[in-house]
C-alpha cells in the first residue's frame, strides 16, 4: 500500500480508537438491558438489537451497554436502565423497539428523560 | 460501524495457550454464534495478561470482570448467564489464595492493583497482530515525533534525561550507549535487539514480544535514527515460536504502512529490520557472542575493547539493547524524558518487568515502579508463599545473580540497592524459594546450568565452573570436607576475576551469595552430614520418626513405588528396598516426621 503520512496515521488512530473504545472504559453513559429469562421472554433481545443499531448509527463510542439479570419487576419487563455520569439512573419499563428508539434519541442523545415510560427514579 | 457491546479479551500468551486458551477461544466463538450473540459479543485474543498462574484468563470489557481457569465446559454457562443475561459466573472469579476473598474486578485484584504499566500498557487491550489496535493506543506517534520533529541529538538527550538503563541485566544507561554509537563514523551501522532471554525462570521479553511487538520495533527505529543506522536485527531464540510469529507479522505490517523501509513517514530516513533465530545458547545473550552468531559464526564472546559502539556486527558500529529497553523508548519520545524519570529512585528510573516464579502463589509477569520493596513484590503482587510454608530466600538475576534472605526483604528494586545485598537486578527473573529449598542444592542447580552453557573459550570459566560443580555435588552427596568451603571461595574469586565475559565473571554469584547468607547449611552438610532442608537424598535416612508421625497416611498415599506401609492409627514405615528416594513423602508430610 501507499506510504503513510502523519495525517494518515492520525486518521487511522481516530478510526481504530473507536474499535477499541470498549476496552478503555471511557463510557460516560451506561445503558443496562435487563435480560433475565423473563426479560428475554418479554422481548429484551429485540430491544437490545434496536439499541445496538441506534448506537452504531449515531457512531458514539462513549455509551456502554451491559446486560444484567431480572430486577424483580417481571410484570414491567423489558426494563432498560439509563445512567448518565452525574445524574440519577432512570429505569424504563415495558420497553419495545419503538420505545427504545425514542429513549435513545431523546434521552441518551439529547438528555431529555422520557417520563412517560420511566418506572421510577431509583 | 461497530455494534459490539461486550469484548472478551482472552489471553493468548504462551502460558495461557498451554493451559487451553486456543480451544477456549474457538468454543466461545461457537457458543456466541449459537446463542445468537455474534456481532454483539466479540472475542479478542490478546498478548500475555501476566497472570499465568490462573490461566487461561479472560477480561470482560467494558465491565472489567476477570475470569480465571476457564474450561471449555464452562463456556455455554458463561455465554448464557453472563453475556446474554448479565449474571456473571461467580465460581470463575479470582479467589485470593490466603484471605479467600473473591474479587470480580481485575483492577481490584492485588496482583494487578500494585502494578504500574508502561512497558506492558497495551497488554490485554490490543490484539498484538492488528497494527491499527496499536496505533489506536498512540502507536507509531513516538516514531513520527522522533523522525519528523527531533534531531538525532535531541533523541539522545531525551533518552539521557529519562534515566533509562539497560533492562538486559547490566543496567548501562541507554542514552549514553546511543551517544557513543552516534559519534562513531561509518556509512553502515546496526541496531540489534537482544531477545535471547536465556536465564532459567525468565519470560519477560517473550511476553513483551507476544503482547506488543510493535513497541519493540518502534524502539529500534528510533534508536536507528539516533545513531543513523540503516539495518536492524532482532536476535530471538527459536524456542519462542509465538513471539517470532508475532514479530514477523508486526514487521510485515510495519513495512506495509511504511514505518520500515525507505523514507519512513516522509522523513527521508530509511531502516529495515530482520529476525535472526538463535539456537538457544545462554552465552549468545552476551553481546559480542550474539554478534558473532548473527555473522554465522560460532557464538563465542571476544574481549572488549573494542566496544560494539565502535566495532560491533561485521566490525561496524552497533548498538545492542534488550527487548524491554526498546519497548520503553517510543513513550519516552512522546511523553518526554522527565515524564519517564518521574517515578523510581535516585539512580533507577521508571518501571521494571519481573517474571515471578517458584514457591509463590501468583506466578506471572508483573511491572512495578523502581523502588518497590521486594516484600511488596513477593507478598502483595506475588500473593505470598503457598501451603503455609515459610519464605526462605529469593533469587534475583538467575544464574548470574544472588539470593536475598528474609532479613533484606525491605530492599527496594533499584540497581545499586540490590547489588549491595549481594544480588543483581538482572533481567527480571524472580525465583521465590520456601523453607524446603536446600541452598547448597540451589547453588548446585545454577552451577550445573552455567558449566553446561560455558562456551569453553576461556579456561577460568570452562574449568573453574566444572570444578565448582564437582565440589557442590560432593557436598550434597555427603562427601564434603572441611577445606571445601575455602576452595569454593578461592575458585570463585579467580573465576570472577579472570573470565573473559560476563558469563564467567558472574558465574560464582549463586555460590557466593548462598555462602554469605546460608553458610551454616554448607557446614551442616560438611560437618554434620545433614541437609537441614531435607532435599539432599544422600544425607537422609528415609525413616519415619514415630514421635513426630501423626499417622495420617499422606505419605503412604503419595508414594509412587508402594514402599510405605501404613494402617489407620499406626506409624508409617518405609521399606528401603523398594524406596527410590524420590522425596515425595518428604514434601507430602505436614509434620516434618520423615528423616
Ligand atoms: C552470559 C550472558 C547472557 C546474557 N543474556 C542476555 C539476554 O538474554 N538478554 C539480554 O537482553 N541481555 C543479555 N545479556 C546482556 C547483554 O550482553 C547486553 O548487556 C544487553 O543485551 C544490552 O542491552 P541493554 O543495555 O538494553 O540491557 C547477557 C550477558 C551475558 C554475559
Amino acid at each position: 500500500m501507499a506510504k503513510l503520512t502523519i495525517q494518515d496515521l492520525k486518521k487511522i488512530k481516530e478510526n481504530a480508537s473507536k474499535d477499541i473504545s470498549l476496552r478503555q472504559n471511557k463510557g460516560k453513559i451506561k445503558v443496562t438491558v435487563h435480560m433475565g429469562t423473563c426479560g428475554i421472554a418479554a422481548g429484551a433481545r429485540e430491544v437490545m438489537s434496536t439499541l445496538m443499531d441506534e448506537i452504531a448509527e449515531a457512531d458514539r463510542q462513549d455509551i456502554r451497554v451491559v446486560t444484567s439479570g431480572c430486577m424483580g419487576m417481571c410484570s414491567s419487563e423489558p426494563n432498560v436502565t439509563v445512567e448518565t455520569e452525574g445524574t440519577e439512573p432512570i429505569v424504563y419499563q415495558k420497553v419495545n423497539a419503538n420505545v427504545m428508539r425514542q429513549v435513545f434519541r431523546r434521552h441518551i442523545l439529547l438528555g431529555e428523560v422520557q417520563s412517560d415510560f420511566a418506572l421510577a427514579k431509583m | 460501524m461497530s455494534k459490539v457491546r461486550t469484548e472478551l479479551m482472552v489471553c493468548g500468551g504462551t502460558g495461557c495457550h498451554a493451559t487451553g486458551s486456543i480451544a477456549l477461544i474457538r468454543a466461545l466463538e461457537e457458543e456466541i454464534a449459537r446463542q445468537g450473540l455474534a456481532g454483539e459479543v466479540k472475542v479478542v485474543e490478546t498478548g500475555c495478561n501476566g497472570f499465568c498462574a490462573v490461566g487461561p484468563v479472560m477480561l470482560v470489557q467494558p465491565e472489567g470482570i476477570f475470569y480465571q481457569k476457564i474450561k471449555v465446559e464452562d463456556v455455554p454457562e458463561l455465554v448464557e448467564e453472563h453475556f446474554l443475561k448479565g449474571r456473571p459466573v461467580k465460581r470463575l472469579f479470582f479467589k485470593e489464595s490466603i484471605s479467600k476473598e473473591i474479587i470480580p474486578n481485575m483492577d481490584e485484584i492485588p496482583f494487578f492493583a500494585h502494578q504500574e504499566l508502561r512497558v506492558m500498557r497495551n497488554k490485554g487491550i490490543i490484539d498484538p497482530e492488528i497494527i491499527d489496535d496499536y496505533i489506536a493506543r498512540d502507536g507509531y506517534f513516538g516514531t513520527a515525533k522522533a523522525l519528523t520533529e527531533m534531531t538525532p541529538q535531541q533523541i539522545i538527550e531525551e533518552m539521557k534525561k529519562s534515566g533509562l538503563r539497560g533492562r538486559g541485566g547490566a543496567g548501562f544507561p541507554t542514552g549514553m550507549k546511543w551517544d557513543f554509537a552516534s559519534k562513531s563514523r561509518s556509512d553502515v551501522k546496526y541496531v540489534l535487539c537482544n531477545a535471547d532471554e536465556g536465564d532459567p525462570g525468565a519470560f519477560m521479553d517473550r511476553s513483551i514480544l507476544e503482547a506488543d511487538p510493535h513497541a519493540v520495533l518502534e524502539g529500534m527505529i528510533i534508536a536507528a535514527r539516533a545513531i543513523n543506522a540503516t539495518k536492524g536485527y532482532i536476535y530471538a531464540r527459536t524456542e519462542y515460536p509465538l513471539a517470532i510469529h508475532r514479530l514477523e507479522k508486526a514487521i510485515e505490517q510495519a513495512k506495509d504502512y511504511g514505518f520500515l523501509g525507505e523514507d519512513i513517514l516522509g522523513s527521508g530516513f530509511s531502516f529495515d529490520i530482520e529476525i535472526y533465530q538463535g539456537a538457544g545458547a545462554f552465552v549468545c545473550g552476551e553481546e559480542t557472542a550474539l554478534m558473532r552468531s548473527i555473522e554465522g559464526k560460532r557464538g563465542m564472546p571476544r574481549p572488549r575493547p573494542p566496544f560494539p559502539a565502535h566495532k560491533g556486527l561485521w566490525e561496524k558500529p552497533t548498538i545492542l539493547n534488550n527487548v524491554e529497553t526498546f519497548a520503553n523508548v517510543a513513550q519516552i519520545m512522546l511523553k518526554g524524558g522527565d515524564w519517564y524519570a518521574s517515578i523510581g529512585t535516585e539512580t533507577s528510573k521508571g518501571t521494571k518487568v519481573f517474571a515471578i516464579s517458584g514457591d509463590v502463589n501468583n506466578i506471572g509477569l508483573v511491572e512495578v515502579p523502581m523502588g518497590t520493596p521486594l516484600r511488596t513484590l513477593i507478598y502483595d503482587v506475588g500473593g505470598g508463599i503457598p501451603d503455609k510454608k515459610k519464605f526462605k530466600a529469593v533469587q534475583l538475576g538467575g544464574p548470574s545473580g544472588g539470593c536475598i534472605p528474609e532479613e533484606y526483604l525491605d530492599t527496594k528494586v533499584d540497581y545499586e540497592e540490590i547489588a549491595k545485598v549481594g544480588a543483581i537486578m538482572g533481567s527480571g527473573g524472580v525465583i521465590v524459594m520456601d523453607e524446603s529449598t536446600c541452598m547448597v542444592d540451589m547453588a548446585r542447580f545454577f552451577m550445573d546450568f552455567i558449566q553446561d552453557e560455558s562456551c569453553g573459550k576461556c579456561t577460568p570459566c570452562r574449568e573453574g565452573t566444572k570444578r565448582i560443580l564437582e565440589l557442590l555435588e560432593k557436598i550434597c552427596d555427603g562427601r564434603g570436607e572441611a577445606e571445601d568451603i575455602d576452595i569454593l571461595e578461592e575458585l570463585s574469586a579467580t573465576i570472577k576475576e579472570a573470565s573473559l565475559c560476563g558469563l564467567g565473571q558472574t558465574a560464582p554469584n549463586p555460590v557466593l551469595s548462598t555462602l554469605r547468607y546460608f553458610r551454616h547449611e554448607y557446614e551442616a552438610h560438611i560437618y554434620d552430614k545433614k541437609c537441614p532442608a531435607k532435599r539432599c537424598a544422600a544425607l537422609l535416612k528415609f525413616e519415619v520418626n514415630p514421635d513426630k508421625c501423626k499417622k495420617c497416611g499422606l505419605c503412604f498415599k503419595a508414594c509412587p513405588t508402594d514402599a510405605i506401609t501404613w494402617k489407620k492409627k499406626e506409624v508409617a514405615v518405609i521399606d528401603k528396598e523398594k524406596c527410590v528416594q524420590c522425596l515425595t513423602c518428604f514434601s507430602k508430610c505436614k509434620f516434618d516426621a520423615i528423616d
